[in-house]
């Protein structure tokens, strides 16, 4: 069976090209591409994905308007039903500012722009995206980001924790997040946040393939190939 | 009607911004400054019809981050 993915582009959006790249590159099936003012997704999806970029020029908060443009209201929805929903870097900002997520991506703590290789700890191996690993195991996936500082306040992050809802922690910290959560995910296990690029890390020209196994392990988990 | 929607961060949220602006008025000299936060100030032009619960409703669902942030709707005399 086909695997059925979109990827959305808002304007200002600069990963979709690469997001739906990697997603043609370990399905096989090339995605559908979703623009932000359409009302509708494709019926049938197996997974969404919002990329990287600066929707919007980060006007007003990073994610903050993308979240209120039209596409947001089903890509909701179709959380809503269980459909997987992946947010990378300002996919996870939008993703916290539709309250799909919780917290807040705050500008980072050294104020710099960060862009690198970072060492990920897969916290939680047992989700849909994060099946393809181990717990404990250590990764390498680029960032680039300038507002990737996770923050919630003491009782969401307890209860985030005691859930296991933190796929990735940073193993050194780059932007000050809250307990070095680098993902997220929700209640449900069907969307998760990170700002780190698995997409960015899928083939050896790439300089790593890290990523890969999260882009697997969800298209395995949904269609058993 | 103008209205002044000032939103700033809550307390206890890191605000690495204020901080480079302390951090760089204390290098242009100026000393006794315990703390700085920075804020936004958005100015809205509004009908007279728009009433207090419909500002209220925009600064939840839009102008404000409420994980992060505080806001105060002030009506500027015109």
């Amino acid at each position: 069976m086909a695997f059925r993915s979109a990827v959305i582009t808002f304007p200002g959006s600069n990963c979709d090209r690469d997001m739906a790249d990697a997603l043609e590159k370990v399905s096989g099936t090339a995605p559908h591409r979703v623009w932000h003012g359409d009302h509708d997704l494709p019926e049938n999806l197996d997974f969404i994905a919002l990329p990287g970029g600066f929707s919007y020029g980060d006007y007003l908060r990073c994610g903050a308007i993308a979240s209120r443009s039209p596409v947001m209201q089903a890509v909701i929805s179709a959380a809503e039903r269980g459909v997987p929903v992946l947010g990378v870097c300002n996919g996870f900002q939008v993703l916290t500012e539709s309250g799909l997520l919780p917290g807040a991506l705050l500008r980072n703590s050294g104020i710099r722009f960060v862009c690198r290789n970072v060492k990920l700890r897969v916290e939680n191996a047992q989700s849909l995206f994060t099946a393809g690993y181990e717990a404990g195991q250590e990764i390498s996936i680029p960032v680039a980001h300038h507002d990737g500082n996770y923050y919630a306040d003491a009782h969401t992050l307890d209860r985030i924790e005691g859930e296991g809802r933190v796929a990735f922690r940073y193993v050194d910290d780059i932007n000050g997040s809250a307990r070095a959560i680098a993902g997220v995910l929700n209640a449900a296990g069907n969307v998760l946040g990170m700002m780190p690029h698995p997409e960015r890390a899928i083939e050896n020209a790439h300089g790593g393939t890290d990523g890969r196994a999260l882009f697997e392990s969800a298209i395995k988990g949904l269609v058993g190939a | 009607m103008k209205v002044r929607v000032h939103v700033s961060l809550k307390s206890g949220v890191l605000d690495p911004q204020g901080r480079a602006i302390h951090h760089s008025l204390e290098g242009l000299g100026f000393s006794g400054v315990n703390d700085v936060r920075a804020g936004r100030l958005i100015e809205l032009d509004v009908a007279e019809t728009v009433t207090d619960e419909a500002l209220d409703d925009m600064c939840r669902k839009l102008l404000a981050n409420m994980v992060i942030e505080n806001y105060r709707i002030e009506k500027v005399a015109a």
